[in-house]
């Protein structure tokens, strides 16, 4: 069978999902007209519209009000304007303000932000503690702030971890922060449309969406802000979008961000349900039969659509070349680092070696996930692993 | 058959991975990472290591339509091939760090690799032929003199060649620029390299004296006496006559070339080409590409990369080379190698430790 007759298995959602047929619908529809929405005319208020509704749209499905969601140009931007947006407002009502807490299991889009205001704006990053799971304690958090909680600009934690899936307790961490006045952000761009999400009843101040990872569009996501917390712009211009988010606004890009939106908070439990099953089939499958694999993160508390699993003595590398051969496509989690694959950052802080950390990988279920996908890696895993085996774990022992 | 092709993000060896692949095997794409730090844009000759290579690399096979993966071999190439590099010039040889990497690396780390993955072969871009006979596979040099590569894979073995394929030994440099370009290939005008790769700058002096350290010395003539004085006996090469900085010419008007570097006593022996001819050297670590000779051979010898070839006797005694000149020779370095030829086919090579000069055993 050559590599085109084969039926690819696609297991990485967490990367991207499809899109929905409905949001591609939507979107092609407004992408045939014109109409700047900040324009005056019809064509404008056409597509102010269409932007409008799909705000009222998400905000609904979310639990949020329309005005506390900015739309952003996707989860990153929404991490970063969150973060600095926070810092700086924060700030300049009180200078004591430098503490961002945090764990070492955020993304990128959450850590490296913070870095920078560490090593350009003189934060101080006090990191929390993540157990072998992957889980922050609420009672750390308050350890943290309880130090000293004039000088806590802001927490951060995401809802559900992009790599193992775990689930954090983000609203009994605000309801903390909130005893102490300090705001939080929550990244939840990996869990809505997997678990309940309600923005008003997780009473964070800010929360970043993303519309590729639930059926939507690339470039569009959001950031949900609690409408008396304020925010800094971090990219200035026609303040578009509450003075904080300046850019024309993608109407096409809103209005299929809305229908995935929906559809996903619509279908949230149910797809939970169906994704757990597979899931819990892959993970048993897997661990059952192949020598050496284990689950990493809650076994319980995770993503329904996540399963994520060392491979002791094999290079994570090596088991996604075997498996893309086979045409099942998968992700080793970790972040690139100039073309050359780092062991991730969310299993060492999690306490794994660095052997662990570069024998996983991560298959994310999503809407169009069958049974079949998940058969296609039992029947294949057992022999990957064996040859990932043999090829060694090259670059075990090197210095970071 | 499922090959690996080894993409540096050149023209060679993104023809060579389309050549397996029109061939009709199953070929996937690796770039090896070669450097921890690597720079973001080429500059200069160079055409390997930096972000956008490994991105010429990518686009080559995605025209190709093969799978690419990007593999790291960076701690892997220091420890063989840069460590082993600055140790030579160290101790007061000449290394060839292209034969090194395809001997610990292209042809070790990542051939093993890439046969415990499932994969039968590595096919690269280097010029050299390979030859299936009855008794095993040979190695010959290419048909483009001027690109003939089969002097830095003179190291390999008959076990290392059975999985190698190069599938531009039999074309010209030119004959591949055109190919690339009807293949559609960004690369097909992207210059050769020729500097060490790891050596960004391409100043080998500055990159050995960073690693080394300034350790000046005396440049003396045969009979002892200071001619002047140097920076490190790492920046001299034997048969060097360019930038010995030597304020006094030689009393006979000729110019001097380095005969000897002694990076123990920190001296630079320098003198006439006569004194540099050589009648004999010694050679050590051979590696065979077949069965290893057991009487003496009349073949040639070539004893750099480019160099001319030279009729030779070598007897091969244990894990030592013996190799007597026809005619005495100059510019042989220690710790280069000394790759034997028969017609086109090499027989192996070995490591040059010493030389018998001409002059000395008059």
């Amino acid at each position: 069978m050559t590599a085109s007759e084969r039926r690819t298995v696609y297991l990485d959602h967490a990367a991207t999902t499809p899109m929905l047929p409905a949001a591609i619908e939507a979107m092609t529809y407004h992408l045939a007209r014109t109409g700047n929405a900040s324009s005056l005319h019809g064509s404008g208020r056409a597509a102010r519209r269409t932007v409008e509704e799909a705000r009222e749209t998400i905000a609904e499905a979310l639990g949020a009000q329309p005005s506390e969601v900015i739309f952003t140009s996707g989860g990153t931007e929404a991490d970063n304007l969150a973060l600095k947006g926070l810092w700086w407002a924060r700030l300049a009502e009180d200078p004591r303000r430098r503490r961002i807490l945090l764990s070492g299991i955020e993304h990128h889009a959450v850590l490296d932000p913070a870095v920078w205001l560490a090593q350009h704006e003189q934060a101080e990053i006090e990191w929390l503690p993540v157990d072998e799971l992957g889980r922050v304690r609420p009672e750390d958090v308050r350890r943290a702030i309880e130090s000293d909680p004039e000088s806590v600009s802001f927490v951060t934690l995401m809802m559900a971890n992009n790599e193992v899936g775990t689930l954090q307790p983000v609203r009994e961490i605000a309801a903390i922060a909130q005893e102490y006045g300090v705001p939080v952000h929550t990244d939840a761009v990996q869990a809505v449309g997997q678990v309940p999400v309600n923005f008003a009843e997780l009473g964070v101040d800010a929360m970043t969406v993303s519309a590729h990872k639930l059926g939507g569009p690339y470039g569009i996501g959001a950031l949900v802000v609690h409408k008396e917390t304020k925010l800094t712009p971090i990219a200035h211009g026609g303040g578009q979008e509450r003075d904080v988010r300046s850019g024309t606004l993608d109407a096409p890009a809103t209005a299929g961000f809305a229908v995935a939106v929906e559809h996903a908070i619509k279908h949230q439990e149910d797809e939970a349900h169906r994704l757990t099953e597979l899931r819990d089939a892959l993970i048993d499958g897997i661990v059952g039969t192949v020598d050496g694999a284990k689950l990493s993160g809650d076994p319980t508390s995770r993503l329904p659509g996540n399963a994520h699993l060392s491979f002791s003595g094999c290079e994570g590398d090596s088991l996604l070349l075997l498996l893309d051969a086979r045409g099942i496509e998968v992700s080793t989690g970790s972040a690139c680092n100039a073309g050359v694959a780092e062991p991730s950052h969310v299993l060492l802080a999690m306490g794994y070696d660095d052997q662990r950390a570069r024998g996983s990988l991560r298959f994310t279920l999503g809407h169009t996930s069958t049974r079949a996908d998940v058969d296609a890696v039992l029947d294949n895993i057992g022999p990957v692993v064996d040859r990932a085996k043999s090829a060694g774990l090259q670059n075990v022992g090197r210095k970071i | 058959m499922r090959v690996l092709a080894a993409m540096s993000g050149g023209v060679d060896s993104a023809v060579a991975a389309a050549r397996m692949a029109e061939a009709g095997h199953d070929v996937v794409g690796v770039h090896l990472a070669l450097s921890r730090n690597p720079q973001s844009y080429r500059s200069g000759a160079r055409g390997c290591c930096t972000i956008e290579d490994s991105r010429d690399a990518r686009r080559a096979a995605d025209v190709i339509g093969i799978p690419f993966y990007v593999w790291d071999l960076a701690e892997r190439f220091h420890a063989d091939v840069v460590e082993d590099f600055v140790s030579e010039y160290a101790a007061g040889r000449t290394p060839n760090p292209c034969l090194r990497c395809n001997e610990k690396v292209k042809f070790s780390a990542v051939l093993e690799r890439a046969l415990a993955l499932d994969f039968d072969a590595v096919a690269t871009g280097h010029y050299a032929r390979i030859v299936d006979t009855p008794s095993g596979r040979e190695l010959h040099r290419a048909v483009d003199p001027a690109k003939d590569q089969s002097y830095v894979l003179g190291v390999l073995t008959q076990a290392q060649l059975k999985h190698a394929f190069f599938p531009l030994g039999d074309t010209l440099k030119t004959d591949v620029r055109a190919e690339a370009e009807r293949l559609g290939l960004s690369v097909a005008a992207k210059p050769d390299s020729h500097d060490i790769c790891f050596i960004a700058d391409g100043n080998t002096a500055g990159f050995l004296g960073k690693h080394l350290g300034e350790a000046p010395g005396d440049i003396v003539d045969a009979q002892g006496n200071k001619l002047g004085e140097h920076k490190g006996t790492h920046e001299f090469t034997v048969g060097q006559r360019k930038g010995l900085r030597i304020g006094t010419p030689a009393a006979d008007g000729k110019p001097r070339f380095v005969l000897d570097i002694s990076p123990v006593d920190r001296t630079v022996t320098v003198g006439s080409r006569d004194e540099l001819a050589v009648s004999q050297l010694t050679a050590s670590k051979p590696r065979w590409c077949g069965p290893a000779p057991t009487d003496e051979l009349q073949v040639k010898a070539q004893l750099r990369a480019h160099g001319e070839e030279v009729a030779v006797t070598a007897r091969v005694e244990g894990d030592e080379v013996l190799v007597t000149f026809d005619q005495p020779t100059s510019a042989v370095a220690p710790g280069q190698a000394v790759v034997l030829y028969d017609g086109t086919r090499v027989i192996g090579s070995a490591t040059i430790d010493t030389v018998q000069r001409v002059a000395a055993a008059v």
